[in-house]
């Protein structure tokens, strides 16, 4: 982990300032500001997990349990408050990846990755088929909530909820940034760099490992609930494996090495599809496609990693 | 549940695992061999199973009978063309790089043929059953079934369990592959071309994938996400066998498709669910899968 750089803080003010304005000009802007907030928020998470050198191709999992609990709320209890949503999405990515967590974090490499798979799988094919609870394949639809008690306009509410958004990721960014650099961070790089010392020191890497699990699962319930809130809707693809795949593609767009690559790939990979999607009619994916190939083949640290070499700066590690 | 529906599952489940192993012991080969996961793979399925429609429905008219010939063309074409292409330019690029890069540069892979499989197939669902009607209908134990899915899909895949087998273990080409999985530096040492290897195992693995499809197209509508659906249900199949395990694949192609046709049967809202539960528990157990042999960390 490098040192905070001066570019990245930089980069910070741009988005802050890119948050708070762009709106003002484009109000088509706001929902893809906030999606792509949201979406750092989740990848956040897989940046965690990158860190201790583990692939997770299942965390969309978190993030339908996130974006579920909030429209079970609403459909079983009654629309309900944005902040009550995110309690309640954070609690179901968090007590989810706890025991998830309990067996996965056995396991390294591919085996982590397929159970992660597995696991979400799962989830997925329940969301699917339990038509009953979650209405199968059309998903559930989720109510315009309130925001800490104040009803708004259509309107105003993605206002209301981008700017919600942004403080979330913000601290979300900032404690995940202390996380990696404090003991418990250095020690989670410790299990891809050398797990045996890890275990040598006394430390029991699983118990390492499940803590960043946990986190990252919290990440990935809130961003799930915050998505669900933005895009009014809940569906089982939410929790499929493509969407597992996105997130770790934005990771590795960002540059996993950083915090903050997490809401440099989510940025860029929004735009993309936001844009292409509108010019080229169905030709998006291919795009991002083509940009990740030449993503790993030249920059395999990320955007993040461009930036800080750019600047003569000592880039940060790739994933 | 009665005889006739037992009979009919067993059936559903035989002909399904058929197709399942075809796609899942490619991957388990490619995963062996050269230790990349290719999200690819279900792509490759997808693409054999529209070729061999395109070219079923255009040489159709002219006799029924060269559908069949259709099918294996399709197949050996899409795997050499599209896995050649993919291992010589993309993949080779990576060796000996980061996992998590190696898995996302064939789920970039995924990414553009997915969407350039809508291009040029379109999103509506295309028929193609020429081969499935062309074979008489048996009885078995009562219960009437295509000979296509009861005789010629089984048939295929022991053909091609056995003939692996027979390919790896039997001959020079095959024990070639074998050194190169074994010991990559001391087989260099000797000579052989461990790229040339790994193009073979590529191409090979890539084929089955879209042999698998073109054998399925019969079978089925083509729909945007028949790909997306297989790869991970031959990664669940192949992650039970345990990951470069051919004839554990064809034991766990089994066990999955007939425990989904069972469910099929039996509790319909649960066919989805089962290759995955199955995939979870026999992980959960032996994350090595049912006759892996690995390690789960260097401890």
């Amino acid at each position: 982990m490098p040192r905070r750089l001066p570019v990245l803080v930089v980069a910070g003010i741009i988005g802050l300032a890119a948050v708070l304005l762009l709106p003002l000009l484009s109000p088509s802007l706001v929902t893809l500001l906030a999606l792509i907030l949201a979406k750092g928020i989740v990848v956040l998470g897989i940046i965690i997990l990158l860190q201790a050198g583990q692939v997770s191709f299942g965390h969309a999992m978190f993030f339908g349990a996130g974006a579920y609990a909030v429209a079970f709320y609403g459909r079983y209890v009654g629309t309900g408050d944005m902040l009550l949503y995110l309690l309640f999405g954070a609690v179901s990515g968090g007590v989810l990846g706890l025991v998830v967590g309990l067996f996965v974090v056995r396991y390294r490499e591919i085996f982590f990755g397929m159970l992660n798979l597995a696991f979400s799988m799962v989830l997925w094919s329940l969301l699917e088929k339990m038509f009953h609870y979650t209405n199968g394949a059309d998903g559930i639809r989720v109510a315009r909530p309130t925001i800490a008690g104040m009803a708004f306009t259509p309107e105003g509410f993605s206002y209301a909820l981008l700017y919600l958004t942004f403080a979330i990721a913000v601290a979300a960014l900032f404690i995940v940034q202390r996380y990696l650099e404090s003991p418990l961070g250095h020690m989670l790089r410790a299990i891809k760099s050398n797990e045996t010392r890890l275990e040598y020191l006394g430390v029991s890497a699983r118990r390492v490992l499940l803590v960043g699990y946990v986190v990252s699962a919290v990440l990935g319930g809130l961003g799930g609930s915050l998505v669900a809130a933005i895009q009014q809707i809940a569906t089982p693809e939410f929790a499929y494996w493509t969407k597992s795949g996105e997130f770790v593609f934005i990771a590795i767009l960002g540059g996993a090495g950083h915090a903050l690559g997490a809401f440099a790939g989510a940025t860029v990979f929004e735009f993309v599809r936001f844009y292409a999607s509108a010019q080229l009619a169905d030709a998006w994916q291919m795009i991002l496609g083509g940009v990740l190939i030449v993503i790993i083949l030249l920059a395999p640290a990320g955007l993040i990693g461009l930036l800080a070499r750019h600047r003569g700066a000592e880039p940060p590690r790739a994933a | 549940m009665n005889a006739t529906i037992a009979v009919l599952a067993a059936l559903d489940g035989i002909s399904y695992a058929a197709l399942v192993f075809l796609v899942s012991v490619g991957l388990s080969l490619i995963f062996g061999v050269m230790r990349i996961v290719n999200v690819a793979h279900g792509s490759l399925y997808a693409y054999g199973a529209y070729a061999a429609a395109t070219i079923g429905l255009a040489v159709a008219p002219i006799s029924p009978w060269l559908t069949y010939p259709g099918l294996l063309i399709a197949a050996i074409g899409v795997g050499a063309v599209i896995g050649g292409f993919l291992e010589r330019f993309l993949l080779r690029l990576v060796y000996g790089r980061d996992e998590a890069l190696q898995l996302l540069i064939t789920f970039a892979v995924f990414m553009i043929l997915d969407n350039l499989q809508r291009v040029i197939w379109g999103v509506q669902p295309i028929f193609a059953a020429v081969p499935l009607q062309l074979l008489p209908n048996i009885s078995v134990l009562g219960v009437g079934y295509t000979s296509y899915q009861t005789l010629l899909l089984p048939g295929v895949a022991i053909l091609t369990l056995v003939g692996l087998r027979y390919f790896l273990r039997r001959t020079l080409a095959g024990a070639v592959i074998l050194a190169v999985t074994e010991d990559r530096e001391a087989a260099t040492a000797i000579g052989i071309d461990p790229h040339r290897v790994f193009l073979t195992t590529f191409i090979l693995g890539a084929v089955l994938a879209a042999l698998g499809g073109a054998l399925a197209s019969p079978t089925t509508s083509l729909l945007p996400g028949i790909g997306t659906d297989m790869i991970v249900l031959s990664f669940a199949v192949a992650a039970t066998a345990g990951l470069g395990q051919i004839e554990g694949a064809a034991v766990a192609a089994l066990m999955i498709g007939l425990a989904r046709a069972l469910a099929i049967y039996t509790y319909p809202e649960f066919e989805v669910l089962v290759p995955y539960l199955i995939m979870v528990v026999v992980l959960l157990l032996r994350p090595q899968g049912l006759f892996g042999t690995a390690r789960m960390r260097r401890i």
